[in-house]
């Protein structure tokens, strides 16, 4: 299936926004010298932001950024959220009081738990009312959430707001899940070619033969992105920046993958 | 002309924009009992399985939909990686009404790699987690026994499921609290109609844990009493927890046999609060408004409204508004979750499979648990079952964080 990304948005804390991702991977720029601790959270009120979980503040800011690199407004567009883990930070506070002292469990920090917190925020921060969703699929999320997105921008025949975002690991999980740092990216994906379309994906589910493992980004490791959850999409932004045709094959659960082949945008 | 288009064509009179899709069949786990028999009785005799409380470590006062025997109900060996309670569920209403061997059946049929395995889950196995850190070791990680990655992730359901059923389609957990079994069925529809795959499996499974316990707790939902859904003293919501599955393909246009189907769905987000209903229920409207567009049906096609009806203050109000200002009094309108608990992830399965045997049996099922009725809802509550010819159902499941989803399902022919 063929669509088209109409915008672009991606945060790491030496990685600020897609443009300077697009320039570091181009080789025209280097990383950011300093590591930004987290997003700024623009879009929220100034006492949310501070209780924000990091998970809100990477997906806010990633989103915002497609929108307006699409220029389109946040309220018309659907959103697809995916995140491997969702927020690691909150699920080990929460699960250290539960095991601590339950009744101490705090109502905030209850509703910043479920998985589509996130995405929930983004449609009160912008008055985003279309469908939304939150899904995961382990491994697989940015892949699966790609697919979805691609299918939901076809068969309704509107653009779409993929959000995708994995953070650092901490407490007792890091002794089961491995994620390192905070990552995020968006894709604005619309069912059609227009002025603002950046490039062009083509899209197949595909047979593995064999299991194949997920190609690496071809950034230095300072990048502060190749230890997290969702590194595995870096090099479909690789293919992006650097116009490459060259297909890459995302896998999938059982010997299935994910063909992706970017073609630059009709001039 | 592809199939959608030929679909579109016969069907172009009513404008339906949703492929319908024949529910081949369906399971469900409840408090009720095992399987969708147990349930549809509970239903017929408008009984309660709720139990007090007994699932919290320190007392909360509480009333739960719980299911019997999990605690001994160990996952078969080779499925030792996925263990855990929410796993266990999903095994056991797979392996009812049947569901199991039909499912199997279709993979093959269909090959596995046209089917897809989409799973809803508010807080899937977290309990697995949270008992990680009830036990950490010395070194502060998690016993050895829990150090099975899989089941810390939001995926473990979906991925417990598509290893146990044998597909390789697209597969994929979807996490949107309350409304996420529900929104399955959407997305296995524009995967359907899209061609991706030619069948889906969708489901839900959610059990009960510290975090929704002493969550609700936090925030003043959960009721001391049995929860009295639409009720004009209703004072909050009983949990519950409950696994279910459908298995949804195109329905054939050739087909003779009378089918249960899915025939429109509606998305929506409030854009207001995370964990309260926008108060002009502008978001429930739009989910249910575009059910029926995409279905082709207008408000006095639907028979019956499974509602959301959570008996939480704002939730009912907000829903029994919309409702009355939206539907004629001959659609009825009840609650369910009087008999199950609310079910949070898996409440959109659970009502599904409610709705499907509401066409099957044309029977509205009373809403347990409620005596005086909110005024608000008076005009349209089934507070009894009712007798009464059912074609069409539409059922409502919102969500935290402002995520609604209705879901339409009919019948063709004359279903035994």
């Amino acid at each position: 299936m063929r669509v088209f990304v109409q915008g672009i948005g991606v945060w790491a804390p030496k990685l600020p926004s897609w443009q300077a991702t697009r320039a570091v991977i181009r080789g025209e720029a280097g990383l950011a010298d300093v590591a930004a601790k987290r997003p700024t959270g623009a879009l929220l009120a100034a006492n949310e932001r501070r209780r924000a979980p990091d998970t809100v503040l990477i997906a806010l800011e990633v989103a915002a950024a497609a929108c307006a690199d699409a220029e389109l407004d946040p309220r018309i567009l659907p959103s697809i959220f995916a995140s491997t883990h969702g927020d690691l930070a909150v699920c080990d506070s929460m699960s250290t009081t539960l095991a601590a002292s339950p009744e101490l469990v705090s109502p905030i920090k209850f509703h910043n738990s479920v998985h589509n917190a996130a995405v929930g925020y983004w449609t009160i921060a912008t008055g985003a009312v279309e469908a939304s969703t939150a899904i995961s699929a382990g491994n697989e999320t940015f892949a699966e959430g790609l697919l979805e997105a691609a299918v939901y921008a076809l068969s309704e025949q509107r653009p779409v707001l993929f959000v995708t975002y994995d953070i650092q690991v901490v407490g007792g999980l890091a002794s089961v899940t491995k994620s390192d740092g905070l990552f995020g990216v968006a894709l604005v994906i619309a069912p059609e070619e227009n002025q603002l379309t950046k490039c062009v994906l083509d899209i197949e589910l595909m047979d593995l033969l064999d299991p194949v493992a997920p190609e690496t980004a071809r950034l230095p490791a300072e990048s502060a992105v190749c230890g997290n959850a969702l590194a595995p999409m870096f090099p479909t932004l690789e293919r992006i920046a650097l116009g490459d045709a060259q297909p890459l094959v995302l896998p999938l659960a059982r010997l299935r993958g994910l063909s992706l082949v970017v073609a630059e945008a009709t001039p | 002309m592809s199939q959608h288009d030929r679909t579109a064509a016969v069907d172009g009179a009513r404008h339906a924009r949703t492929l319908p899709l024949t529910v081949q069949a369906f399971t469900v786990t409840t408090a009720a009992g095992a399987d969708s028999a147990k349930l549809w009785d509970a239903v017929l005799n408008a009984r309660s399985h709720l139990r007090a409380n007994d699932f919290t470590p320190t007392p909360i006062a509480a009333w739960i939909g719980r299911v019997n025997g999990l605690e001994t109900a160990a996952l078969p060996a080779q499925f030792c990686d996925w263990e855990c309670r929410n796993n266990r569920l999903a095994w056991q209403a797979l392996n009812q009404d049947g569901f199991f061997d039909t499912a199997r059946k279709a993979v093959a049929h269909f090959g596995a790699r046209r089917v897809a395995v989409i799973m809803g889950t508010s807080t899937g196995s977290v309990g697995a987690t949270e008992e990680g850190y009830a036990r950490l070791t010395d070194s502060g990680g998690f016993p050895s026994d829990l150090v099975r990655p899989i089941v810390h992730t939001a995926h473990s359901l979906g991925d417990f499921v598509q290893h146990v059923l044998g597909t390789s389609g697209p597969c994929v957990t979807v996490n949107t609290a309350c409304s996420s079994s529900a929104k399955v069925f959407a997305q296995a529809e524009r995967l359907i109609r899209l061609g991706v795959v030619d069948a889906a499996i969708v489901g839900g499974v959610d059990t009960l844990c510290g975090s929704v316990m002493y969550g609700f707790n936090s925030l003043q939902l959960l009721s001391p009493e049995r929860c009295r859904p639409f009720a004009a003293d209703r004072n909050g919501i009983s949990l519950g927890e409950a696994g279910g599955f459908a298995l949804l393909a195109r329905a054939a246009p050739e087909d003779e046999q009378p089918a249960l189907s899915l025939v429109g769905w509606g998305e929506s987000s409030d854009a207001y609060h995370m964990s309260s209903p926008q108060p002009d229920g502008l978001g429930a409207e739009r989910a249910m408004l575009q059910a029926l567009s995409n279905a082709g049906l207008s408000a006095n096609d639907i028979d019956y409204i499974n509602a959301h009806g959570t008996a939480s203050t704002k939730n009912d109000e907000v829903e029994a508004a919309v409702i009355a200002r939206s539907f004629p009094v001959t659609t009825r309108m009840s609650s369910t979750k009087g008999i199950t608990g609310h079910a949070l992830g898996a409440a959109g399965i659970v009502e599904a499979a409610i709705s499907l045997m509401a066409l099957r049996h044309n029977w509205i099922p009373a809403n347990v648990g409620t005596k005086n009725v909110d005024p608000l809802a008076t005009a349209h509550l089934a507070l009894h079952g009712e007798a009464k010819p059912v074609h069409h159902v539409l059922s409502n499941n919102f969500g935290f964080g402002g995520n609604n989803c209705a879901l339409i399902f009919g019948k063709n022919g004359s279903v035994q």
